[in-house]
């Protein structure tokens, strides 16, 4: 039924169509118009594609109610000024025209922030691990953590700037710092809240320290280092957008603001929807990745 | 049934001796405001005895137990393990909690061999973990993780945990407390099991009078604030204990007695 619902919109977006100059968006209808025809008539046959389809088409279907509404407003009745609004049609088309370009940046910002990130978790486990275990560590550490902590990556820029030998460096280092913060502190917490009786326990069945802190305190801080990881992430997407930017001449963030020079918007959102699909498969990657590592919690974790 | 000894180096029974242990807290972060827990504390308890320490709440029964298991420092006295004073934690001597403090990340599996893995000997008494588990019934879940466990199965998990180290003395700080009547008195029977196969000294804390009489060879009595060693009773009964014998029964009267909670409620219910 819900296949049905969807189908009837993709017929009315199909027919508010004509306005638009290009063919892209009248294929690439026709293709999901044809998806949806095929899937519903193979639900037919299986039962956990009917379920799926029953749960996701109501969704999808008001992800094109959407879509349609912008196309009416846009290039029905040109609601909004040129060039800052234009229509989906118009976006496809940029899309498709600077797919080598678009791609290119895809990959170079993956590439930097894959960097930044794996550097920035592999220096924050290290420190939140230490300052959260070691007194010492905490003493002389934690004052500088919360100095230096809050202080946005961003407003390093002009330092890291003149500091580091490549823009490329720099764009890592902001970004490393960024997700250092976050994980530093919530690695740091979780060590310092593993519960007593956990490290009794062990003590009394024969752990040394090095059992004591890589078995039993990390393990058990690990849900808190997985909240550090999120929150680590978001300001790692953040710093990227910005660092590519201001210095790096490539990337998601650089083609945005390219694109924002020439004022081709169209662009412009193509670059946000690629940026939406972008980061948000990265963050479900890190979810399945939790969802792996904290197996032993499921049930008792709700996000 | 598995006999566990063998396949280990056969660890003797170790005694336990206090000498006049005090222990004292510090109460509300004020160093000067010290909560006495501890006021010279004597006793002994013979290498592979059965013995259970009694008393009301703050009577300082778990303190001893942290103290003889390493886990705390006294203040003044002396504990002895066989010939040799306590100076912190050992595999040797092993704790059962209440709450059995699995850790949650690991397996069933994981949790009974933590100890190997702890003293790095793992690879080479890799058998026994199946032995373990066989030991307390927990074959099929191997590879479930604690959150799945009854209170029971997971006491049972901390058991094979404990035991897996052969230690020479096992320490239990009311183990079967948070569990229902049933699972209690079926797990009773199971520690005395494990008890009389493996050849340990072993020291419980309860607050059940009855758990006491059914397992012990000997009960402390202990008083509250500070604590302190009341007195001492032999339960001469031959095992296994019937739970409502006469003899059981004037046992159970003579200690709430000393309890002073014989008023309160008659010591003896007609069953």
């Amino acid at each position: 039924m819900a296949v049905v619902g969807a189908m009837a919109v993709h017929a009315v977006v199909s027919r508010q169509e004509p306005a638009a100059p290009t063919h892209s968006y009248w294929i690439f209808l026709g293709m999901v118009l044809a998806v949806s025809v095929f899937l519903s008539l193979l639900q037919r046959w299986s039962n956990g594609l009917r379920r799926w389809m029953g749960h996701m088409c109501p969704i999808i279907a008001a992800a094109f109610v959407l879509l349609t509404l912008w196309a009416v407003i846009t290039s029905g009745f040109r609601l909004l000024p040129l060039p800052y609004f234009p229509s989906p049609a118009w976006i496809l088309q940029s899309m498709i025209e600077d797919r080598a370009m678009l791609f290119d940046s895809t990959w170079h910002s993956l590439l930097l922030l894959l960097c930044g990130y794996a550097l920035g978790v592999a220096i924050a486990l290290v420190t939140g691990v230490c300052i959260g275990w070691f007194d010492q560590a905490r003493y002389w550490g934690m004052p500088a953590l919360k100095l230096i902590g809050p202080i946005p990556a961003t407003a390093w820029i002009p330092l890291a700037m003149v500091l580091s030998p490549s823009q490329m460096m720099s764009a890592v280092g902001l970004i490393a710092l960024s997700v250092w913060f976050p994980v530093t502190m919530l690695t740091v917490s979780g060590i310092a809240n593993t519960r007593a009786s956990y490290l009794d326990v062990a003590r009394t069945l024969g752990a040394g320290r090095g059992y004591l802190i890589f078995r039993v305190a990390v393990p058990a801080a690990m849900p808190s280092i997985f909240i550090g990881l999120f929150m680590g992430l978001g300001t790692s997407f953040l710093t990227l957008v910005v660092a590519e930017t201001v210095g790096v001449k490539s990337g998601l963030g650089w083609y945005l603001s390219w694109a924002q020079g020439w004022a081709e918007y169209g662009k412009v959102y193509a670059a946000l929807i690629i940026m939406a699909a972008f980061f948000s498969t990265i963050i479900t990657v890190l979810f399945k990745v939790r969802d792996r590592v904290l197996v032993w919690q499921k049930g008792v974790i709700k996000w | 049934m598995v006999t566990i000894a063998a396949s280990d180096a056969v660890r003797e029974p170790s005694s336990l001796r206090a000498r006049g242990v005090t222990k004292s807290f510090v109460a509300h972060g004020d160093a000067a405001d010290r909560t006495l827990a501890l006021s010279d504390v004597s006793f002994a308890v013979e290498a592979g005895e059965l013995v259970t320490l009694i008393g009301p709440s703050g009577c300082g029964k778990s303190t001893l137990l942290r103290l003889f298991a390493g886990l705390e420092t006294l203040d003044a006295g002396e504990l002895l393990v066989g010939n040799d004073p306590i100076s912190g934690p050992s595999a040797e001597r092993g704790l059962v909690f209440q709450d059995p403090n699995l850790f949650p990340w690991l397996t069933v599996r994981g949790n009974i061999q933590s100890g190997l893995v702890a003293r790095g000997v793992l690879h080479s008494k890799r058998r026994e973990v199946d032995n373990f588990m066989r030991l307390v019934g927990l074959e099929g879940f191997a590879n479930a993780y604690p959150h799945h466990l009854s209170g029971g199965m997971a006491q049972r998990v901390a058991l094979a945990r404990a035991l897996i180290n052969h230690p020479r003395v096992l320490f239990m700080d009311e183990p079967l407390g948070a569990l229902d009547t049933f699972t209690r008195m079926n797990l009773q029977d199971e520690v005395l099991r494990l008890w009389q196969m493996n050849r340990m000294t072993m020291l419980l804390v309860t607050h059940d009078i009855d758990e006491a009489i059914y397992m012990s060879d000997r009960i402390v009595i202990m008083t509250t604030r500070p604590g302190r060693i009341d007195k001492t009773i032999s339960v001469k009964l031959q095992r296994p204990r019937q739970r409502n014998s006469p003899e059981f029964l004037k046992l159970r009267g003579e200690i709430l007695e000393l309890l002073h909670l014989a008023g309160k409620a008659p010591a003896v219910e007609p069953t």
